[in-house]
């Protein structure tokens, strides 16, 4: 039986529904857009670059000229040698940071994970996490005030006594703002990211296999080589993927601490032999107001950008690797 | 040869939690002994002890005494590294090493213990032990295979040559069948009768015409309620415990009146 | 224990083995041994030789910054400020307008962020379920996360350049800037939480005729909302102490402006950068005993302590909320 109450209720009903249908689409909509925002504004950020840094190919020629022998201090007029340059600086530090942070961090992964009691592993887990809550400028500053100063006799000793594998060879920088010092301030601050990413996959590694090596008689150590580390291996390379392309980035504690200087060098210890790309635009930018002067520094924050995208996708690419 | 095992007034605690009460047990060497019982009545927990891989667990600990031909595993100076070597682990479902070949995961033991074998005695130990574990004709042409590319049943008997290839004196066999199709189930089981010759065996299991096939003797164990310690109830040879049991509780059990 | 007497008898066709030749030495034993307890050692060194710098940068900066930081320091700006010279209430400037700037500034990247970086990775979850697009999205967000802050300064700042003019400088081209680095850590940390909501709450939801809009809104979302907050409070915490991309962007200035839109703003980070590069003033005679030399360093460690408290409190928010509603998973 039907009155016309119950239909208006019916209808209203239906139309409850429709708009719960609406809604359903409106919002599946957002959420496609976001996605797909993603893919926007990663093209936007390559686009607007691009723009930006034109001048360099097409505008005047001899301006973009001076401006590199400007900046370079007159090592050289060419965009792309400067560039050269400045990649080997950022991949020298970040390389250095990267092998001094790697077993580091693959020893704290460790131990929070399969050496210390499990109470004091979360804990141990927070304080790692601390060190990369600091923000950079605050390493920049404790990297100059205190590090610099500090490491000074350091580097004297090592200087003194490993001057013949050219790479320690003096005279040291003094105060200490050498390529050495930096290394060190970066390596401390990707080990958090390597630390955490390796740590989750350790804790990971199956139960059954640990077992199966401590059964045969292995040690704990023989135990980590024989199930851990195998199992790992592919998570801990993307960590370290992860790290250096943060080091590779990293700014305002190389521009704070590094007495930079545009040689091709891997003389350590020495003042004014490398510069990375990130503390150069970031040394410039303030002044930088002519459209030629930003398009190179933009060009070069481009160059970055693909150098940090390629480590990054290949981390993501053995992650996936491994998952699979 | 196998050796004997004698267990003491074993009380097996997880923290403070005693999960298995006043064992005492004595398992021949050269035979096959099972253990039953329904779930979480500690029958793993025990075997876990035999090795000592039951303190790999934070705060897993033991009180009382395992002899393996008289000597106290939890001596004072005994390492439990040592201890593992001697006796062999076989565990629930097949564990071989993913990133080593069907080669590698045999020799994984041996190359704990020595690292100076020369390539021809690793190859006659590999043919040996996989021999041994009934594998060596499936998987003779394959062996730098790797080892997780082998059926479930064929990784558990891969397992097996792992342990068997160190030379334990004892091997331990956690449940070994309960992730295996009845056909590697059988494979298993007729392997289980041929090493026994060389090894004292000791067998966890949940399958009951398992064990009255495979066990000369059968420890059953039980619990009185959850959260209580379980215990050793009632141990004798195969033949009784199946046939004329002198334990009621076993009984109920065996006849499927509980568990 | 002795070790194997060989007498293993023989298995049909296989070789005889000799086991005395895989037998184990005591040396080698012993040295295995030393091995396991020096690779401990090293270990647990590891964690030691971390904490280092950690203790070290907390220290000296707690105690450089807890000379100059007082609520003179806290309330004012750095306008009419002089040399090394006392201002007349008595302190020496401070950092009220980079405060200011910096909650507005990390507000405006929050606004902007959280929605996108959430919605994104509710149609990860929730929509896409492994597809083409998704795999490429969720690609991208990671080769996102790893964008150098610079580059995303220089980004804003081209964006704002092409739109605005050259020369455009202002609080909401930083928030653009921070949200780039945000985004990526708002729809990870999210996508792990809606990951771990138990499907059956979905299908129950739905089995009750709800739509797929509110079972996520009402059902999934409320779920992992806490972790949500707790992931969106770390990736505040992240990009609060970026320096380089403010300082492209966002620019500096000694007084406080309120003003998100329109013209430069100061923050925590590119003050204590700023102080950091002045370094000293000089005091000349007729100056008096209140001039401070070095008071542009103090004033960048007290900054600096003000910028840390910030971070580890936004942290501690962040990981008690973590705590409180975790999600019992099984390990």
């Amino acid at each position: 039986m039907s009155t016309p109450q119950s239909k208006a209720a019916a209808a209203a009903e239906i139309d409850h529904a429709a708009s719960g249908k609406n809604a359903d689409k409106v919002f599946k909509g957002i959420a496609y857009g976001c996605g797909i925002l993603i893919l926007f504004t990663l093209a936007a950020v390559l686009i607007f670059l691009l723009i930006e840094a034109w001048p360099l190919f097409g505008g005047d020629q001899a301006a973009v000229g001076d401006r590199v022998q400007a900046y370079s201090q007159s090592t050289t007029s060419n965009f792309w040698v400067f560039v050269g340059i400045l990649i080997f600086g950022t991949v020298l530090v970040s390389a250095l940071a990267l092998i001094i942070a790697f077993f580091i961090a693959l020893g704290i992964a460790l131990f929070i994970s399969h050496y210390a009691p499990k109470k004091l592993a979360t804990g141990l887990s927070y304080v790692v996490d601390l060190l990369a809550a600091i923000p950079s400028v605050i390493y920049g500053l404790w990297g100059f005030l205190v590090l610099v100063p500090a490491i000074q006799p350091v580097w004297d000793w090592v200087a003194k006594y490993f001057y013949w594998t050219y790479i320690f060879s003096g005279p040291v920088a003094n105060p200490a703002r050498s390529v050495a010092t930096v290394a060190i301030v970066l390596a401390v601050m990707i080990l958090p990211i390597i630390t955490s990413v390796s740590r989750d996959i350790f804790i990971q590694t199956p139960r059954l296999q640990q077992e199966a090596a401590l059964a045969l008689g292995a040690t704990k150590w023989e135990m980590i080589k024989l199930a851990v580390i195998p199992f790992g291996k592919s998570g801990v390379i993307s960590a370290a993927m992860l790290g250096l392309g943060r080091a590779l980035g990293e700014t305002m504690a190389v521009k704070m601490i590094l007495d930079g200087g545009y040689e091709i060098s891997v003389r350590l210890l020495q003042a004014h032999q490398n510069q990375t790309i990130a503390a150069q635009i970031a040394a410039n930018y303030n002044e930088a107001t002519d459209t030629t002067s930003v398009a190179i520094l933009i060009g070069a924050g481009l160059v970055l950008f693909l150098l940090t995208f390629v480590v990054n996708f290949f981390a993501r690419k053995i992650t996936e690797k491994a998952n699979a | 040869m196998g050796q004997r095992i004698d267990v003491n007034h074993l009380n097996i605690y997880y923290g403070d939690f005693l999960a298995v009460e006043d064992v005492n047990l004595h398992i021949e060497p050269n035979k096959v002994t099972a253990f039953i019982g329904p779930s979480g009545c500690g029958k793993s927990t025990v075997l876990r002890t035999l090795d000592r891989m039951h303190e790999i667990i934070p705060g897993a600990h033991v009180k009382g005494e395992v002899l393996l031909e008289g000597n106290n595993l939890y001596g004072k100076d005994v390492d439990p590294v040592s201890v593992r070597r001697q006796v062999g682990m076989v565990f629930q479902r097949p564990n071989p090493f993913p990133t080593m070949s069907i080669r590698e995961n045999v020799l994984a033991g041996v190359r704990l213990n020595n690292r100076k074998i020369s390539k021809s005695d690793e190859d006659d130990l590999v043919e040996w032990a996989l021999r041994g574990a009934n594998l060596w004709q499936e998987v003779k042409d394959r062996l730098d295979n790797p080892g997780i590319g082998l059926s479930g049943g064929q990784q558990q008997r891969l397992c097996i040559a792992r342990a068997v290839a160190v030379h334990p004196q004892v091997l331990l066999m956690d449940e070994p069948c309960s992730a295996l199709d009845p056909i590697s189930t059988l494979a298993v089981e007729d392997l289980i009768n041929e090493l026994k010759g060389d090894y004292t065996i000791v067998i966890v299991t949940h399958n009951m015409q398992q064990a009255a096939r495979i066990a000369d003797f059968t420890g059953f164990f039980n619990l009185k309620a959850v959260g209580q310690p379980g215990h050793l109830e009632y141990f004798a040879d195969t033949n009784t415990m199946f046939n004329n049991p002198q334990n009621d509780e076993a009984e109920r059990y065996i006849s499927g009146r509980f568990g | 224990m002795s070790a194997a007497t060989n007498s293993s008898s023989q298995i049909e066709g296989a070789p005889n083995i000799d086991f005395s030749k895989f037998e184990t030495t005591r040396s080698h034993n012993a040295a295995r041994q030393r091995k396991d307890r020096v690779m401990t050692v090293l270990i647990a060194l590891a964690f030691v030789v971390a904490l280092i710098p950690l203790i070290s940068v907390l220290l000296t900066t707690i105690a450089g910054g807890i000379k100059r930081l007082n609520f003179d320091f806290l309330s004012h700006n750095m306008q009419g400020v002089f040399g090394g010279k006392p201002t007349p209430s008595g302190g020496y400037g401070g950092v009220l307008h980079a405060i200011i700037g910096t909650l507005e500034i990390t507000g405006g990247a929050m606004i902007i962020s959280i929605p996108i970086g959430l919605m994104c990775s509710v149609y990860l979850v929730e929509y896409a379920r492994g597809g083409r697009l998704a795999h490429t999205v969720s690609l991208l967000v990671d080769v996102m996360s790893g964008i150098p802050s610079i580059v995303a300064g220089l980004f804003a700042y081209s964006l704002f350049t092409i739109l605005g003019g050259p020369g455009t400088i202002n609080g909401f081209e930083g928030s653009v800037a921070l949200s780039l680095l945000m985004i990526p850590t708002v729809v990870k940390t999210s996508e792990e939480m809606l990951k771990i909501v138990p499907n059956d709450l979905r299908e129950a939801s739905y089995a009750l005729g709800v739509t797929k809009q509110r079972t996520i809104t009402k059902v999934v979302l409320r779920t992992a909302l806490p972790g949500i907050v707790s992931g969106a409070i770390l990736a505040i915490a992240r990009v609060i102490g970026e320096t380089a991309p403010l300082l492209m962007t966002a620019g500096f200035i000694l007084n406080t402006n309120v003003n998100l839109f329109n013209g430069p703003m100061a923050t925590l980070p590119v003050y204590v950068f700023k102080e950091f590069s002045d370094q000293t003033v000089t005091c000349p005679a007729a100056a008096g005993a209140g001039c401070v030399e070095d008071i542009p360093t103090e004033r960048a460690w007290a900054a600096a302590l003000v910028l840390i408290i910030i971070v580890l409190v936004l942290n501690l928010i962040g990981r008690l909320i973590e705590k409180m509603f975790a999600v019992k998973t099984e390990r």
